[in-house]
């Protein structure tokens, strides 16, 4: 074993506190040490030379580089060990500039604390092995779950580059809170116009599969390789068949509330969601239909010329094969029914901007106008309240939802847009508009439609003489104020989907203390998850606009491409392994697993001629994290890099 | 059913008629209310706007007192007395550090574990409301009042625990069980102006002649109340609300003790209605309720 040191200078960053020369040569007297020299620079070319020429030279097998951290450059010089002959894996490196020089101020100690680091990366490299990288091949197909318009987005943009999409949607059209949007901020346009060609350049499109009304109900694999069960609900309508005509939900006798219209309106058993839907295939609402609970009607199968109506269509599980996963799959409104002050959702005419949205829309329930839901007259003046739910700790999430400034300026515009005579009232903690023409928006809501803007909380609304008063404070006049109002709006904030948990434990992906799917790194991996080959995209992440949404689904669809233009993945054998001489099966290391990249699994083991449980290690999926090495009593499972043995030899060295 | 009373200050001044009334009810009812031999004050508005340690010792003084009298849970009427004892036990509960300080006053070791009610809810919760019902002799049907619970009945958030923080309905409910019709109104937990009553009683003058307006807008024809400082502000107020705002309200404001008692048939001169400022005599004689 010939092992080289290569102490480096880093211009003054480690010489200036360590006396390098006198590392080098303590590391010289070290066990197994051949050669031991430094360099200004070991990263530069001529630095790399160094260590290759020495190799080629003096015969060296392993390569200490005592400088930065390995998250820096370990990558760099497993390259130079690689071109220059030897196993890349055979380098250590021994940190002496973060944890050493950076840190300290007297040059003896730190020296002398250099010469230690030194001796363990020395220790630990005589007793590394060479290893080499696998590969995983990679399934050139991608799933989106989830079908606004987000995930819309990602769908087209990784059919562009003509690689297959699965998008998943739960509901029965794709679409998702945008398709309920009437117009869009900062340059109000009509959502439905901007949204409707991308609808449907996803169900034109050949690259792309829809499953609406479907979801996903497993997924196992990974990188590269994922296994997904996709439960096809059933629709009672043929898809293949249905033409559209609307001959079924003309004819159906059964009226329930719209969802799609938050309650402001009515939808038949068999229906649409809205006139736009994609596909425009109906679906049977199998808990109000008659025939479904009462076995009697049957008048859309009747009236049905080609026979797509199909009482006996039952859910159907599809299992497909994916190399990448987006994950789309939106927010939910805040419910304010937590608020006793804004009437604990029993007010008709206290409604949220959802709500507005519906009202404001042209094919909305109210035929574009807004009116009191309580007695349907128009509302002239009209309370907007912001921060319902985002920005308070006690009842709601601690965070703000980013969007709610700019809907309400939205629909303070919106109102005076639909009636000159109307007035909007807001009340706001702080308008946040950064974005582009944001603010300016803010401004002309409040210039050109006559918004008036009061800084404050509302601390009670209520019922009196028909209207409905808004008590709160304008804290920049320092009073009291109350506002009769025909209509109270409140901005709600936008928080995880009820089953966001259920979705981040299938797909192995974190998510934070307010249920948001966490990315792999806040500033660097802001569409990635800490799961390999699962990406982020839209407000499951965190609140975001529409430009923020789409921008990040692009990202995300970029990062899944990257996947797919390869034919396999390169992997890092710096995964556990078990040994299964040693394995006792106890499952701690399966328990333990962060990732889930560990199975249990039966081999036959010959000397005790029968069958036991073993563990096993995913190598697509393991990470290398060494949870499992610690947990485990037998000393069964190791990391490859970090092996038991590796850290003892450093302790023995200390 | 047995109970530590405590009445507090205001009980056995200008509430009387709370006191009467109360002890009136809980003897009709087989409650025994047991007064704290040597109570002190409960720690309100002069005490907790000073120091803090001092507006948590009072109130366990009296809990301890209590506890030594091995008569239950310690109950009393009036909402400030109510919130203190409830504040006080909350502190001892949770704030694990500071509560040595007042145990060092106190002289004792206390974590909270005396209970503290409010009579309110030993009718309609530990008696309530069905077992009520069976006792009721006399509805007072044709009523109409606006339930006023205050401020301090049902909060802090998690510290009184008893009942709704902005639409509180344990009076309502306890008025609908004797015959009583609870107006809906939006000021249920509207403050009064409370202790302002002396110093600034120009807020008090607004604030309840905003409630007794509230209230008369929809359609109440009295007030009923589960606090001594809202009665009192309602009622001893009322002349010079009337004067400051051009009003001629006459509302009359009852403690709920007071129409319960006359539901089981008590006799109202037994319920200290002569000690009332607004008559509510005239109102209930209107009614058919007394003869």
């Amino acid at each position: 074993m010939k092992i080289g040191v290569f102490v480096c200078h880093c211009g003054t960053n480690i010489s200036h506190t360590v006396d390098v020369e006198e590392v080098a040569k303590a590391a010289a007297k070290l066990p197994n040490v051949h050669f031991a020299t430094t360099y200004k620079y070991m990263c530069s070319s001529p630095g790399q030379a160094l260590i290759a020429d020495s190799i080629k030279e003096k015969g060296l097998d392993r390569i200490v580089v005592s400088a930065c951290s390995p998250s820096l450059h370990e990558k760099t010089f497993r390259k130079c060990l690689e071109e220059a002959g030897i196993n890349p894996y055979l380098v250590e490196m021994a940190n002496i500039r973060e944890h050493c020089s950076w840190v300290h101020s007297d040059r003896a100690q730190a020296t002398k604390k250099a010469i230690e680091l030194v001796k363990l990366s020395v220790a630990k490299v005589s007793r590394s092995k060479p290893l080499s990288k696998s590969f995983i091949p990679i399934e050139k197909r991608v799933l989106v779950i989830g079908g606004g318009i987000s995930g819309i987005q990602a769908a087209l943009d990784v059919s562009f580059a003509k690689f297959p999409v699965v998008m998943v949607e739960k509901e029965p059209s794709i679409g998702g809170k945008m398709a309920k949007f009437d117009k869009t901020f900062p340059t109000l346009d009509c959502a439905a116009c901007i949204l409707t060609p991308k609808m449907v350049g996803v169900a034109q499109n050949k690259y792309v599969t829809m499953h609406t009304f479907s979801e996903v109900v497993e997924v196992s694999g990974h990188v590269g390789d994922f296994t997904v069960k996709i439960k096809k609900k059933a629709r009672s309508v043929d898809l293949k068949k249905c033409t559209g005509c609307g001959a079924c939900y003309a004819k159906c006798p059964v009226k329930v509330t719209s969802e799609f219209d938050e309650g402001l309106g009515k939808r038949k058993a068999i229906y649409v969601p809205f006139p736009q839907a994609v596909p425009n295939v109906p679906v049977i609402d199998r808990n109000a239909c008659l025939w479904f609970t009462k076995k009697t009607c049957g008048l859309c199968k009747k009236v049905c010329a080609i026979g797509a109506i199909d009482y006996d269509q039952e859910d159907e599980i599809i299992e497909e094969k994916f190399g990448a996963i987006i994950v789309a799959t939106g927010f939910k409104q805040f419910d304010h029914s937590v608020y006793g002050e804004y009437g604990y959702g029993k007010f008709k005419d206290v409604v949220t901007g959802m709500h507005f949205e519906r009202m404001a829309n042209s094919s909305g329930p109210t035929g574009g106008k807004i009116v009191r839901p309580s007695d349907g007259k128009e509302a002239l003046d009209v309370v907007f309240i912001q921060c319902v739910g985002s920005r308070d700790e006690q009842k709601g999430v601690p965070y703000c939802s980013r969007v709610c400034c700019m809907y309400t300026a939205k629909h303070a515009t919106l109102l005076r847009e639909h009636n000159k005579n109307a007035q909007a009232y807001v009340f706001y903690i702080d308008v946040r508009a950064a974005g582009k023409n944001y603010e300016e928006f803010v401004k002309k809501a409040q210039d050109e439609y006559g918004a008036v803007y009061l800084r404050g909380r509302v601390s009670r609304v209520f019922e009196k003489g028909g209207k409905l008063i808004v008590r709160g404070a304008d804290t920049l006049s320092g009073s009291q104020i109350e506002i009769k109002a025909d209509l109270v709006v409140l901005a709600n904030g936008l928080i995880a989907q009820d089953d966001a948990t259920t979705i981040a434990q299938m797909l192995h992906i974190q998510y934070d203390k307010n249920r948001l799917f966490t990315e792999a790194h806040p500033k660097l991996a802001p569409v990635e998850t800490i799961t390999s080959g699962i990406f982020l995209t839209g407000a499951c992440q965190s609140p975001k606009d529409i430009p923020d949404t789409v921008a990040t689904a692009s990202a995300a669809s970029v990062k899944a491409l990257g996947l797919m233009v390869h034919d396999k993945l390169e992997k890092d054998p710096l995964v556990a392994r078990t040994n299964n001489d040693l394995c006792s099966g106890c499952k701690a290391c399966y328990l333990a697993c962060p990732y889930s990249a560990i199975e249990m699994v039966e081999i036959e083991d010959r000397k005790l001629k029968r069958k036991r449980m073993v563990s096993r290690v995913i190598e697509g999926v393991c990470a290398g994290c060494g949870n499992c090495t610690a947990v485990c009593r037998m000393g069964a499972i190791d990391v490859e890099g970090f092996t038991n043995r590796q850290i003892m030899r450093q302790i023995e060295a200390l | 059913m047995k109970y530590a009373y405590y009445p507090g200050c205001s009980l056995h001044s200008t509430a009387k008629e709370y006191d009467l009334s109360t002890k009136e009810v809980a003897s009709a009812l087989g409650i025994e209310l047991v007064e704290i031999p040597g109570w002190a004050c409960c720690g309100a508005t002069p005490a907790h706007l000073t120091v803090q340690s001092l507006s948590i010792a009072l109130p366990v003084k009296n809990l301890l007192q209590a506890k030594n009298m091995d008569a239950g849970d310690v109950v009393t009427c009036c909402a400030a007395c109510f919130s203190r004892l409830k504040i006080a036990n909350h502190f001892m509960e949770t704030e694990t550090e500071k509560r040595k300080e007042v145990e060092g006053i106190v002289g004792e070791r206390y974590e909270g574990e005396v209970k503290a009610r409010h009579f309110l809810e030993v009718l309609t919760k530990d008696l309530g409301l069905d077992k009520l019902k069976t006792k009721v002799a006399k509805e007072l049907k044709g009523l109409k009042v606006a339930c006023y619970y205050g401020c301090l009945l049902t909060r802090p958030k998690g510290v009184t625990g008893i009942d709704d923080l902005e639409d509180p309905r344990l009076l309502d409910d306890l008025m609908g069980t004797i015959g009583v019709e609870a107006v809906k109104w939006p000021y249920k937990t509207e403050c009064c102006g409370a202790s302002f009553s002396l110093s600034k009683t120009e807020i008090v003058l607004k604030l309840s002649g905003d409630i007794l307006e509230m209230a008369s807008d929809e359609g109440a024809e009295a007030i009923v109340v589960a606090c001594p400082l809202c009665q009192s502000n309602l009622d001893l107020r009322q002349g010079m609300i009337n004067k400051k705002l051009k009003k001629s309200f006459d509302i009359p404001i009852f403690y709920f003790t007071q129409l319960v008692a006359l539901s089981l048939g008590i006799a109202p001169g037994k319920l200290g209605f002569d000690k009332h400022m607004v008559n509510p005599v005239k109102l209930l004689k209107k009614k058919g309720i007394i003869a």
